[in-house]
Protein backbone atom coordinates (compact mmCIF):
# COMPACT_ATOMS: atom_id res chain seq x y z
CA UNK A 1 0.00 0.00 0.00
CA UNK A 2 2.95 2.30 0.72
CA UNK A 3 4.04 1.51 -3.07
CA UNK A 4 0.61 3.23 -4.17
CA UNK A 5 1.54 6.39 -2.16
CA UNK A 6 5.19 7.18 -2.93
CA UNK A 7 4.06 6.08 -6.53
CA UNK A 8 1.46 9.48 -6.28
CA UNK A 9 3.91 11.30 -5.22
CA UNK A 10 6.59 10.22 -7.46
CA UNK A 11 4.31 10.90 -10.33
CA UNK A 12 3.58 14.00 -9.40
CA UNK A 13 6.75 15.19 -8.81
CA UNK A 14 7.65 13.78 -12.47
CA UNK A 15 5.49 16.49 -13.28
CA UNK A 16 6.90 19.38 -11.75
CA UNK A 17 10.30 18.30 -12.91
CA UNK A 18 9.22 18.68 -15.85
CA UNK A 19 7.69 22.04 -15.18
CA UNK A 20 10.87 23.62 -13.98
CA UNK A 21 13.38 21.69 -16.78
CA UNK A 22 15.28 19.63 -14.91
CA UNK A 23 14.90 16.99 -17.65
CA UNK A 24 18.21 15.25 -17.52
CA UNK A 25 17.28 14.39 -13.75
CA UNK A 26 13.93 13.01 -14.84
CA UNK A 27 15.31 9.35 -15.79
CA UNK A 28 17.08 8.48 -12.77
CA UNK A 29 14.97 9.81 -10.68
CA UNK A 30 12.15 7.69 -11.64
CA UNK A 31 14.28 4.68 -11.82
CA UNK A 32 15.56 5.26 -8.29
CA UNK A 33 12.08 5.91 -7.36
CA UNK A 34 10.89 2.94 -8.86
CA UNK A 35 13.75 0.72 -7.25
CA UNK A 36 12.61 2.10 -3.42
CA UNK A 37 9.04 1.47 -3.93
CA UNK A 38 10.22 -2.55 -4.88
CA UNK A 39 12.37 -2.25 -1.70
CA UNK A 40 9.57 -0.90 0.37
CA UNK A 41 6.96 -3.07 -0.96
CA UNK A 42 8.87 -6.51 -0.30
CA UNK A 43 8.82 -5.22 3.58
CA UNK A 44 5.10 -6.03 3.33
CA UNK A 45 6.01 -9.65 2.60
CA UNK A 46 3.79 -11.60 5.21
CA UNK A 47 2.35 -9.00 7.06
CA UNK A 48 -0.95 -9.50 5.61
CA UNK A 49 -2.09 -6.14 6.28
CA UNK A 50 -5.93 -4.66 5.49
CA UNK A 51 -6.11 -1.13 4.42
CA UNK A 52 -8.83 1.75 4.37
CA UNK A 53 -11.18 -0.57 5.89
CA UNK A 54 -10.60 -3.56 3.90
CA UNK A 55 -10.41 -1.76 0.56
CA UNK A 56 -7.34 -3.12 0.11
CA UNK A 57 -5.74 -6.36 1.41
CA UNK A 58 -2.03 -6.71 0.62
CA UNK A 59 -1.32 -10.29 0.73
CA UNK A 60 1.82 -11.92 -0.31
CA UNK A 61 0.27 -12.49 -3.66
CA UNK A 62 -0.68 -8.40 -3.69
CA UNK A 63 3.05 -8.08 -2.95
CA UNK A 64 4.59 -10.50 -5.49
CA UNK A 65 2.35 -9.41 -8.55
CA UNK A 66 3.21 -5.49 -7.23
CA UNK A 67 6.81 -6.44 -7.34
CA UNK A 68 6.61 -8.20 -10.95
CA UNK A 69 4.87 -5.22 -11.90
CA UNK A 70 7.15 -2.94 -10.88
CA UNK A 71 10.05 -4.83 -12.39
CA UNK A 72 8.71 -4.70 -15.98
CA UNK A 73 8.36 -1.02 -15.49
CA UNK A 74 11.94 -0.32 -14.81
CA UNK A 75 12.75 -2.36 -17.89
CA UNK A 76 10.98 -0.17 -19.77
CA UNK A 77 11.66 2.81 -18.29
CA UNK A 78 15.25 1.79 -19.28
CA UNK A 79 13.99 1.42 -22.84
CA UNK A 80 12.41 5.09 -22.71
CA UNK A 81 15.17 7.16 -22.60
CA UNK A 82 16.83 6.61 -25.89
CA UNK A 83 13.17 6.37 -27.09
CA UNK A 84 11.91 9.49 -26.35
CA UNK A 85 15.41 11.17 -27.49
CA UNK A 86 14.08 12.82 -30.72
CA UNK A 87 10.86 13.97 -29.20
CA UNK A 88 11.27 15.34 -25.61
CA UNK A 89 8.25 17.72 -25.42
CA UNK A 90 5.77 15.74 -23.34
CA UNK A 91 8.40 13.65 -22.14
CA UNK A 92 7.48 14.39 -17.91
CA UNK A 93 3.81 14.11 -19.25
CA UNK A 94 4.46 10.67 -20.65
CA UNK A 95 6.24 9.53 -17.95
CA UNK A 96 3.99 10.64 -15.16
CA UNK A 97 1.10 9.17 -16.71
CA UNK A 98 3.22 5.73 -17.45
CA UNK A 99 3.15 6.12 -13.52
CA UNK A 100 -0.14 6.73 -12.43
CA UNK A 101 -1.14 3.63 -15.11
CA UNK A 102 1.35 1.37 -12.84
CA UNK A 103 -0.58 2.41 -9.34
CA UNK A 104 -3.52 1.47 -11.55
CA UNK A 105 -2.18 -1.98 -11.83
CA UNK A 106 -1.06 -2.10 -8.43
CA UNK A 107 -4.71 -1.50 -7.56
CA UNK A 108 -5.92 -4.08 -9.69
CA UNK A 109 -3.65 -6.71 -8.21
CA UNK A 110 -4.24 -5.70 -4.45
CA UNK A 111 -8.15 -5.07 -3.99
CA UNK A 112 -10.65 -6.61 -1.45
CA UNK A 113 -13.46 -4.27 -2.61
CA UNK A 114 -15.31 -3.89 -6.05
CA UNK A 115 -15.17 -0.47 -5.70
CA UNK A 116 -11.36 -0.83 -5.93
CA UNK A 117 -10.97 -2.90 -8.68
CA UNK A 118 -13.07 -0.33 -10.80
CA UNK A 119 -11.12 2.42 -9.58
CA UNK A 120 -7.88 0.99 -10.42
CA UNK A 121 -8.59 -0.92 -13.69
CA UNK A 122 -9.91 2.63 -15.03
CA UNK A 123 -7.02 4.23 -13.66
CA UNK A 124 -4.94 1.66 -15.93
CA UNK A 125 -7.11 2.02 -19.00
CA UNK A 126 -7.63 5.94 -19.16
CA UNK A 127 -3.66 6.45 -18.50
CA UNK A 128 -3.19 3.74 -21.08
CA UNK A 129 -6.11 5.65 -23.69
CA UNK A 130 -3.66 8.67 -23.63
CA UNK A 131 -0.83 6.66 -24.11
CA UNK A 132 -1.63 4.70 -26.97
CA UNK A 133 -2.65 8.52 -28.67
CA UNK A 134 0.77 9.84 -27.66
CA UNK A 135 2.06 10.32 -31.39
CA UNK A 136 -0.33 12.98 -31.56
CA UNK A 137 0.40 13.58 -35.75
CA UNK A 138 0.30 9.78 -36.59
CA UNK A 139 -2.71 8.65 -38.30
CA UNK A 140 -1.70 4.71 -36.40
CA UNK A 141 -1.73 6.27 -33.31
CA UNK A 142 -4.76 8.45 -33.15
CA UNK A 143 -6.54 5.14 -34.74
CA UNK A 144 -5.27 2.98 -31.86
CA UNK A 145 -6.33 5.48 -29.03
CA UNK A 146 -9.83 5.64 -30.30
CA UNK A 147 -10.59 1.82 -30.88
CA UNK A 148 -8.69 1.66 -27.43
CA UNK A 149 -10.85 3.54 -26.31
CA UNK A 150 -14.00 3.21 -27.65
CA UNK A 151 -14.03 -0.89 -26.43
CA UNK A 152 -12.56 -0.09 -23.52
CA UNK A 153 -14.98 2.69 -22.30
CA UNK A 154 -17.74 -0.36 -23.28
CA UNK A 155 -16.21 -2.97 -21.60
CA UNK A 156 -16.19 -1.15 -18.43
CA UNK A 157 -19.97 -0.43 -19.14
CA UNK A 158 -20.57 -3.90 -18.77
CA UNK A 159 -17.79 -4.50 -15.76
CA UNK A 160 -19.73 -2.12 -13.73
CA UNK A 161 -23.29 -3.48 -14.44
CA UNK A 162 -21.76 -6.63 -13.18
CA UNK A 163 -20.65 -5.04 -10.33
CA UNK A 164 -24.19 -3.16 -9.43
CA UNK A 165 -25.87 -6.63 -9.47
CA UNK A 166 -23.47 -8.57 -7.63
CA UNK A 167 -23.94 -5.51 -5.19
CA UNK A 168 -27.99 -6.09 -5.67
CA UNK A 169 -28.09 -9.95 -4.75
CA UNK A 170 -25.44 -9.72 -1.85
CA UNK A 171 -25.48 -6.09 -0.37
CA UNK A 172 -21.67 -5.62 -0.11
CA UNK A 173 -18.82 -4.64 -2.53
CA UNK A 174 -16.24 -6.66 0.02
CA UNK A 175 -15.01 -9.79 -1.69
CA UNK A 176 -15.18 -11.55 1.40
CA UNK A 177 -19.09 -10.24 1.65
CA UNK A 178 -19.64 -11.77 -1.36
CA UNK A 179 -17.81 -14.84 -0.51
CA UNK A 180 -19.45 -15.68 2.61
CA UNK A 181 -23.30 -14.89 0.57
CA UNK A 182 -22.31 -17.14 -2.30
CA UNK A 183 -21.54 -20.10 0.50
CA UNK A 184 -24.75 -19.22 2.44
CA UNK A 185 -27.34 -18.97 -0.17
CA UNK A 186 -25.36 -21.77 -2.30
CA UNK A 187 -28.73 -23.34 -3.47
CA UNK A 188 -30.69 -20.25 -4.09
CA UNK A 189 -28.97 -17.39 -5.51
CA UNK A 190 -30.84 -15.27 -7.62
CA UNK A 191 -30.77 -15.09 -11.68
CA UNK A 192 -29.07 -11.24 -11.00
CA UNK A 193 -26.35 -12.98 -9.63
CA UNK A 194 -25.25 -14.99 -12.29
CA UNK A 195 -26.00 -12.59 -14.92
CA UNK A 196 -23.55 -10.26 -12.63
CA UNK A 197 -21.16 -12.46 -12.87
CA UNK A 198 -21.29 -12.92 -16.54
CA UNK A 199 -21.20 -9.53 -16.93
CA UNK A 200 -17.88 -8.64 -15.12
CA UNK A 201 -16.45 -11.81 -16.89
CA UNK A 202 -16.89 -9.86 -20.38
CA UNK A 203 -15.72 -7.22 -19.31
CA UNK A 204 -12.30 -8.58 -17.22
CA UNK A 205 -12.28 -10.71 -20.80
CA UNK A 206 -12.02 -7.27 -22.75
CA UNK A 207 -9.29 -6.37 -20.68
CA UNK A 208 -6.91 -9.26 -20.92
CA UNK A 209 -8.02 -9.89 -24.35
CA UNK A 210 -10.21 -13.04 -24.48
CA UNK A 211 -11.96 -14.07 -27.38
CA UNK A 212 -14.75 -13.13 -28.78
CA UNK A 213 -13.30 -9.86 -27.16
CA UNK A 214 -10.28 -9.62 -28.73
CA UNK A 215 -10.80 -7.45 -32.01
CA UNK A 216 -9.24 -4.54 -30.76
CA UNK A 217 -5.67 -5.97 -29.74
CA UNK A 218 -3.63 -6.20 -32.84
CA UNK A 219 -4.93 -3.12 -34.13
CA UNK A 220 -4.19 -1.17 -30.69
CA UNK A 221 -0.97 -3.12 -30.32
CA UNK A 222 0.43 -2.15 -34.00
CA UNK A 223 -1.00 1.63 -33.70
CA UNK A 224 0.54 2.55 -30.37
CA UNK A 225 3.95 3.74 -30.12
CA UNK A 226 5.91 0.86 -29.86
CA UNK A 227 7.36 1.64 -26.25
CA UNK A 228 4.01 1.58 -25.12
CA UNK A 229 2.86 -1.23 -26.79
CA UNK A 230 5.73 -3.01 -25.13
CA UNK A 231 4.23 -1.74 -21.48
CA UNK A 232 0.67 -2.89 -22.36
CA UNK A 233 1.33 -6.41 -23.29
CA UNK A 234 3.20 -6.89 -20.09
CA UNK A 235 1.61 -4.91 -17.10
CA UNK A 236 -2.31 -4.74 -18.41
CA UNK A 237 -1.88 -8.44 -18.65
CA UNK A 238 0.08 -8.93 -15.46
CA UNK A 239 -3.16 -6.81 -13.56
CA UNK A 240 -5.66 -7.99 -15.73
CA UNK A 241 -5.01 -12.10 -14.73
CA UNK A 242 -3.94 -11.30 -11.20
CA UNK A 243 -7.27 -9.42 -10.99
CA UNK A 244 -9.52 -11.92 -12.75
CA UNK A 245 -8.07 -14.79 -10.45
CA UNK A 246 -8.38 -13.09 -7.61
CA UNK A 247 -11.92 -12.20 -7.53
CA UNK A 248 -13.52 -15.63 -9.01
CA UNK A 249 -11.10 -16.94 -6.53
CA UNK A 250 -11.76 -15.45 -3.82
CA UNK A 251 -15.96 -14.81 -4.51
CA UNK A 252 -16.97 -17.57 -6.46
CA UNK A 253 -14.56 -20.81 -5.95
CA UNK A 254 -18.12 -22.69 -4.46
CA UNK A 255 -20.13 -22.23 -7.57
CA UNK A 256 -17.44 -23.26 -10.11
CA UNK A 257 -19.98 -25.85 -12.31
CA UNK A 258 -21.95 -22.61 -13.33
CA UNK A 259 -18.95 -20.70 -15.07
CA UNK A 260 -16.10 -22.84 -15.87
CA UNK A 261 -18.20 -24.58 -18.98
CA UNK A 262 -17.85 -20.50 -20.32
CA UNK A 263 -14.41 -20.61 -19.49
CA UNK A 264 -13.68 -23.56 -21.24
CA UNK A 265 -15.07 -22.33 -24.53
CA UNK A 266 -13.87 -19.27 -24.13
CA UNK A 267 -9.81 -20.82 -23.06
CA UNK A 268 -10.16 -23.57 -25.94
CA UNK A 269 -11.54 -20.63 -29.07
CA UNK A 270 -8.57 -17.84 -27.69
CA UNK A 271 -6.00 -20.49 -27.92
CA UNK A 272 -6.84 -21.69 -31.25
CA UNK A 273 -7.84 -18.13 -33.03
CA UNK A 274 -4.65 -16.63 -31.39
CA UNK A 275 -2.36 -19.50 -32.38
CA UNK A 276 -4.00 -20.15 -35.99
CA UNK A 277 -4.08 -16.11 -36.80
CA UNK A 278 -0.81 -15.18 -35.66
CA UNK A 279 0.61 -17.75 -38.40
CA UNK A 280 -0.57 -15.60 -40.88
CA UNK A 281 0.92 -12.28 -39.44
CA UNK A 282 3.79 -10.33 -41.36
CA UNK A 283 3.64 -7.40 -39.17
CA UNK A 284 5.99 -8.41 -35.89
CA UNK A 285 3.66 -6.16 -33.45
CA UNK A 286 0.59 -7.39 -34.52
CA UNK A 287 2.02 -11.36 -34.46
CA UNK A 288 3.21 -10.21 -31.13
CA UNK A 289 -0.53 -9.01 -30.54
CA UNK A 290 -1.85 -12.28 -31.21
CA UNK A 291 0.30 -14.64 -29.66
CA UNK A 292 -0.88 -12.59 -26.50
CA UNK A 293 -4.23 -13.54 -27.00
CA UNK A 294 -3.14 -17.23 -27.56
CA UNK A 295 -0.68 -16.58 -23.65
CA UNK A 296 -4.13 -15.04 -22.43
CA UNK A 297 -6.05 -18.70 -23.95
CA UNK A 298 -3.07 -20.21 -21.66
CA UNK A 299 -3.07 -18.08 -18.88
CA UNK A 300 -7.15 -18.91 -18.44
CA UNK A 301 -6.14 -22.46 -17.90
CA UNK A 302 -5.12 -21.69 -14.14
CA UNK A 303 -8.40 -19.77 -14.08
CA UNK A 304 -10.26 -22.58 -14.80
CA UNK A 305 -8.51 -24.78 -12.79
CA UNK A 306 -9.13 -22.04 -9.73
CA UNK A 307 -6.90 -23.06 -6.69
CA UNK A 308 -4.54 -21.98 -4.46
CA UNK A 309 -1.76 -23.01 -7.23
CA UNK A 310 -3.23 -20.88 -9.85
CA UNK A 311 -1.75 -17.79 -8.23
CA UNK A 312 1.95 -19.77 -9.02
CA UNK A 313 1.13 -20.03 -12.10
CA UNK A 314 -0.60 -16.87 -13.64
CA UNK A 315 2.92 -15.00 -11.30
CA UNK A 316 5.79 -17.97 -13.25
CA UNK A 317 3.24 -17.53 -16.52
CA UNK A 318 3.18 -14.06 -16.59
CA UNK A 319 6.92 -13.37 -15.55
CA UNK A 320 8.27 -15.26 -18.54
CA UNK A 321 6.13 -14.06 -20.99
CA UNK A 322 6.69 -10.36 -19.85
CA UNK A 323 10.49 -10.76 -19.92
CA UNK A 324 10.01 -12.56 -23.25
CA UNK A 325 8.11 -9.66 -24.63
CA UNK A 326 9.88 -6.97 -23.31
CA UNK A 327 13.27 -8.79 -25.28
CA UNK A 328 11.43 -9.01 -28.45
CA UNK A 329 10.17 -5.42 -28.65
CA UNK A 330 13.70 -3.98 -27.33
CA UNK A 331 15.23 -5.71 -30.14
CA UNK A 332 12.10 -3.92 -32.72
CA UNK A 333 13.04 -0.65 -31.07
CA UNK A 334 16.73 -0.98 -31.96
CA UNK A 335 16.55 -2.22 -35.30
CA UNK A 336 13.29 0.68 -35.97
CA UNK A 337 15.83 3.32 -34.49
CA UNK A 338 18.58 2.22 -36.75
CA UNK A 339 16.50 2.18 -40.03
CA UNK A 340 13.07 3.68 -39.54
CA UNK A 341 11.71 0.57 -41.47
CA UNK A 342 8.27 -0.98 -40.84
CA UNK A 343 7.64 -3.49 -38.39
CA UNK A 344 7.36 -6.39 -40.71
CA UNK A 345 9.21 -9.58 -40.02
CA UNK A 346 11.80 -9.13 -42.77
CA UNK A 347 13.18 -6.46 -40.59
CA UNK A 348 15.00 -9.33 -38.59
CA UNK A 349 16.26 -10.76 -41.87
CA UNK A 350 20.22 -11.01 -41.36
CA UNK A 351 19.69 -10.20 -37.44
CA UNK A 352 22.50 -12.50 -36.68
CA UNK A 353 25.24 -11.20 -38.77
CA UNK A 354 24.52 -7.53 -37.78
CA UNK A 355 24.92 -7.77 -34.44
CA UNK A 356 24.91 -11.44 -33.34
CA UNK A 357 24.15 -10.16 -29.46
CA UNK A 358 20.72 -8.95 -30.26
CA UNK A 359 20.07 -12.23 -32.29
CA UNK A 360 21.04 -14.55 -29.81
CA UNK A 361 18.71 -12.50 -27.13
CA UNK A 362 15.94 -12.68 -29.35
CA UNK A 363 16.17 -16.13 -29.65
CA UNK A 364 15.78 -17.02 -26.38
CA UNK A 365 12.68 -14.84 -25.80
CA UNK A 366 11.30 -16.56 -29.20
CA UNK A 367 12.11 -20.11 -27.08
CA UNK A 368 10.43 -19.15 -24.14
CA UNK A 369 7.81 -17.23 -25.62
CA UNK A 370 7.19 -20.92 -27.70
CA UNK A 371 8.30 -22.57 -24.31
CA UNK A 372 11.11 -25.12 -25.57
CA UNK A 373 12.76 -26.42 -22.60
CA UNK A 374 15.41 -24.43 -20.21
CA UNK A 375 13.88 -21.07 -20.99
CA UNK A 376 11.19 -19.39 -18.70
CA UNK A 377 8.20 -20.34 -20.79
CA UNK A 378 8.84 -23.24 -20.89
CA UNK A 379 8.94 -24.22 -17.09
CA UNK A 380 5.93 -21.78 -16.84
CA UNK A 381 3.86 -23.69 -19.35
CA UNK A 382 4.58 -26.85 -17.66
CA UNK A 383 3.64 -25.78 -14.18
CA UNK A 384 0.56 -24.10 -15.43
CA UNK A 385 -0.73 -27.19 -17.47
CA UNK A 386 0.24 -29.55 -14.71
CA UNK A 387 -1.77 -27.15 -12.56
CA UNK A 388 -4.79 -27.22 -14.84
CA UNK A 389 -4.32 -31.86 -15.34
CA UNK A 390 -4.25 -31.69 -11.30
CA UNK A 391 -8.06 -29.80 -11.62
CA UNK A 392 -9.19 -32.86 -13.78
CA UNK A 393 -8.92 -30.70 -17.18
CA UNK A 394 -7.32 -32.61 -19.14
CA UNK A 395 -8.74 -32.49 -22.61
CA UNK A 396 -8.10 -28.40 -22.29
CA UNK A 397 -3.99 -28.95 -21.50
CA UNK A 398 -3.66 -31.56 -24.52
CA UNK A 399 -5.84 -28.79 -26.45
CA UNK A 400 -3.17 -26.60 -25.43
CA UNK A 401 -0.08 -28.57 -25.98
CA UNK A 402 -1.47 -29.15 -29.68
CA UNK A 403 -1.77 -24.99 -29.69
CA UNK A 404 1.79 -25.07 -28.35
CA UNK A 405 2.97 -26.73 -31.75
CA UNK A 406 1.46 -24.18 -33.58
CA UNK A 407 2.99 -21.46 -31.54
CA UNK A 408 6.52 -22.99 -32.60
CA UNK A 409 5.95 -22.54 -36.18
CA UNK A 410 5.82 -18.24 -35.99
CA UNK A 411 8.10 -17.80 -33.21
CA UNK A 412 10.48 -20.07 -35.52
CA UNK A 413 10.02 -17.76 -38.42
CA UNK A 414 11.26 -14.61 -36.19
CA UNK A 415 14.30 -17.01 -35.37
CA UNK A 416 15.02 -18.33 -39.19
CA UNK A 417 14.33 -14.80 -40.37
CA UNK A 418 17.13 -13.60 -38.02
CA UNK A 419 19.86 -16.23 -38.83
CA UNK A 420 18.93 -17.63 -41.98
CA UNK A 421 17.67 -14.94 -44.52
CA UNK A 422 19.74 -12.23 -45.81
CA UNK A 423 19.42 -9.32 -44.92
CA UNK A 424 21.16 -5.87 -45.41
CA UNK A 425 25.21 -6.64 -44.12
CA UNK A 426 25.69 -3.39 -41.84
CA UNK A 427 26.46 -3.59 -38.31
CA UNK A 428 24.03 -2.57 -35.33
CA UNK A 429 25.35 -0.48 -32.78
CA UNK A 430 23.49 -1.15 -29.53
CA UNK A 431 23.17 1.67 -26.77
CA UNK A 432 24.15 0.95 -23.30
CA UNK A 433 19.85 0.33 -21.73
CA UNK A 434 18.93 -1.31 -24.26
CA UNK A 435 21.93 -3.74 -23.99
CA UNK A 436 21.54 -3.65 -20.23
CA UNK A 437 17.52 -4.73 -20.64
CA UNK A 438 18.61 -7.68 -23.21
CA UNK A 439 21.08 -8.74 -20.76
CA UNK A 440 18.54 -8.58 -17.68
CA UNK A 441 15.90 -10.09 -19.59
CA UNK A 442 18.02 -13.19 -20.92
CA UNK A 443 19.38 -13.80 -17.69
CA UNK A 444 15.92 -13.52 -16.08
CA UNK A 445 14.41 -16.07 -18.98
CA UNK A 446 17.26 -18.33 -18.28
CA UNK A 447 17.03 -18.26 -14.63
CA UNK A 448 13.16 -18.97 -14.65
CA UNK A 449 13.57 -21.88 -16.76
CA UNK A 450 16.64 -23.60 -14.63
CA UNK A 451 15.69 -22.47 -11.13
CA UNK A 452 12.56 -21.99 -11.20
CA UNK A 453 12.37 -22.95 -7.18
CA UNK A 454 13.27 -19.15 -6.95
CA UNK A 455 9.65 -18.12 -7.11
CA UNK A 456 7.50 -21.57 -6.64
CA UNK A 457 9.20 -22.15 -3.21
CA UNK A 458 8.99 -18.92 -1.92
CA UNK A 459 5.28 -18.77 -1.86
CA UNK B 1 -38.06 13.95 4.15
CA UNK B 2 -35.46 12.21 2.97
CA UNK B 3 -37.46 8.99 5.00
CA UNK B 4 -40.51 10.17 2.75
CA UNK B 5 -38.20 9.50 -0.87
CA UNK B 6 -36.91 6.50 0.58
CA UNK B 7 -40.58 5.71 1.31
CA UNK B 8 -41.90 6.87 -2.53
CA UNK B 9 -39.20 4.89 -3.87
CA UNK B 10 -39.72 1.66 -2.25
CA UNK B 11 -43.54 2.17 -3.61
CA UNK B 12 -42.21 0.92 -6.82
CA UNK B 13 -40.80 -2.83 -6.56
CA UNK B 14 -37.36 -3.36 -7.44
CA UNK B 15 -37.99 -5.48 -10.46
CA UNK B 16 -39.15 -2.48 -12.62
CA UNK B 17 -35.76 -0.63 -11.76
CA UNK B 18 -33.99 -3.43 -12.42
CA UNK B 19 -35.88 -3.71 -16.04
CA UNK B 20 -35.75 0.08 -16.45
CA UNK B 21 -31.84 -0.07 -16.28
CA UNK B 22 -31.18 -3.35 -18.48
CA UNK B 23 -33.76 -1.72 -20.90
CA UNK B 24 -31.28 1.46 -20.56
CA UNK B 25 -27.83 -0.59 -20.55
CA UNK B 26 -29.25 -2.26 -23.94
CA UNK B 27 -30.13 0.76 -26.05
CA UNK B 28 -26.05 1.77 -25.02
CA UNK B 29 -24.93 -1.51 -25.93
CA UNK B 30 -26.89 -1.66 -29.21
CA UNK B 31 -25.80 2.05 -29.73
CA UNK B 32 -22.52 1.69 -29.78
CA UNK B 33 -22.53 -1.62 -32.15
CA UNK B 34 -24.88 0.06 -34.89
CA UNK B 35 -23.65 3.68 -34.60
CA UNK B 36 -20.94 4.72 -36.75
CA UNK B 37 -20.03 8.61 -35.55
CA UNK B 38 -17.80 8.00 -32.42
CA UNK B 39 -19.60 10.79 -30.33
CA UNK B 40 -22.80 8.41 -30.61
CA UNK B 41 -20.73 6.14 -29.62
CA UNK B 42 -19.59 7.96 -27.17
CA UNK B 43 -22.93 8.74 -26.01
CA UNK B 44 -24.31 5.30 -25.62
CA UNK B 45 -21.29 4.32 -23.36
CA UNK B 46 -22.38 7.29 -21.23
CA UNK B 47 -25.91 5.55 -21.61
CA UNK B 48 -24.39 2.07 -20.67
CA UNK B 49 -22.34 3.95 -17.30
CA UNK B 50 -25.57 5.70 -16.07
CA UNK B 51 -28.04 2.55 -16.51
CA UNK B 52 -25.63 1.07 -14.15
CA UNK B 53 -25.54 3.96 -11.86
CA UNK B 54 -29.25 4.16 -11.91
CA UNK B 55 -29.85 0.94 -10.34
CA UNK B 56 -27.26 1.25 -8.31
CA UNK B 57 -29.10 3.92 -6.43
CA UNK B 58 -31.93 1.74 -6.37
CA UNK B 59 -30.25 -1.18 -4.81
CA UNK B 60 -28.97 0.86 -2.52
CA UNK B 61 -32.36 2.67 -1.04
CA UNK B 62 -33.53 -0.25 -1.34
CA UNK B 63 -31.31 -2.41 1.34
CA UNK B 64 -30.70 1.37 3.16
CA UNK B 65 -27.23 1.12 2.74
CA UNK B 66 -24.63 4.00 2.14
CA UNK B 67 -21.83 2.15 0.15
CA UNK B 68 -23.71 2.22 -3.22
CA UNK B 69 -24.41 5.45 -2.93
CA UNK B 70 -21.10 6.26 -2.59
CA UNK B 71 -19.76 4.12 -5.41
CA UNK B 72 -21.65 6.07 -7.56
CA UNK B 73 -19.48 9.41 -6.89
CA UNK B 74 -16.41 6.83 -7.77
CA UNK B 75 -18.46 6.28 -11.10
CA UNK B 76 -19.00 10.18 -11.66
CA UNK B 77 -15.75 11.25 -11.51
CA UNK B 78 -14.37 7.99 -13.52
CA UNK B 79 -16.93 9.18 -16.01
CA UNK B 80 -15.94 12.49 -16.05
CA UNK B 81 -12.15 11.45 -16.54
CA UNK B 82 -13.51 9.61 -19.21
CA UNK B 83 -15.16 12.32 -21.01
CA UNK B 84 -12.10 14.41 -21.03
CA UNK B 85 -9.74 11.84 -21.76
CA UNK B 86 -12.45 10.49 -25.04
CA UNK B 87 -13.36 14.38 -26.27
CA UNK B 88 -9.75 15.26 -26.37
CA UNK B 89 -9.02 12.02 -28.38
CA UNK B 90 -11.86 12.54 -30.59
CA UNK B 91 -10.35 16.34 -31.40
CA UNK B 92 -7.36 14.99 -32.17
CA UNK B 93 -8.65 12.75 -34.69
CA UNK B 94 -11.24 15.20 -36.30
CA UNK B 95 -7.76 17.51 -36.17
CA UNK B 96 -5.85 14.74 -38.49
CA UNK B 97 -9.24 13.47 -40.90
CA UNK B 98 -11.55 16.01 -40.50
CA UNK B 99 -14.34 13.91 -39.47
CA UNK B 100 -15.35 11.52 -36.78
CA UNK B 101 -17.06 8.74 -38.96
CA UNK B 102 -15.25 5.35 -37.41
CA UNK B 103 -15.17 3.98 -40.77
CA UNK B 104 -12.67 5.88 -42.73
CA UNK B 105 -10.33 5.10 -39.23
CA UNK B 106 -9.16 1.83 -41.25
CA UNK B 107 -5.83 2.39 -41.54
CA UNK B 108 -5.46 -0.47 -39.17
CA UNK B 109 -7.55 -3.51 -40.22
CA UNK B 110 -10.19 -3.32 -37.58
Amino acid sequence: MKAIIILSALGLATMFVGVYNFKKALLPMILLGLLAVIGINTMEWNTNIHYYNDMLYFDNWAVSFTNLILAVSILVFLLSGQYFKKNTDHLEDNYSIIIFTIIGAILMVSYSNLAMLFIGIETLSISLYILAGSKKTSLASNEASLKYFLMGSFATGFLLFGIVLLYGASGTFHLHGIKDYVIENHASLPTIFYVGILLMMVGLAFKISIVPFHFWTADVYEGSPTLITAFMATVVKIAGFAAFLRLFFTCFSSITEHFVPILCILAVLTMFLGNITAVYQNNFKRMLAFSSISHAGYMLLAIIALKESSFIAILLYTAAYSVATITAFAVLLMIKAAHQENDSIDTFNGLAKRSPFMAFTLTIAMLSLAGIPITGGFFAKYYLFANTISAGYTWLVVLAVFNSAIGVYYYFKVIIAAYFKEGSEEKLSIFPAYQLVLIITAIATLLLGILPGLITEMM
Amino acid sequence: MTDQITHIAKTIPIEHYIYLSAILFSIGVLGVLIRRNAIIIFMSIELMLNAATLLLTAFSTYRSDAAGQVFVFFIMVVAAAEVAVGLAIIVMIFRNIKSIDINLLNKLKW
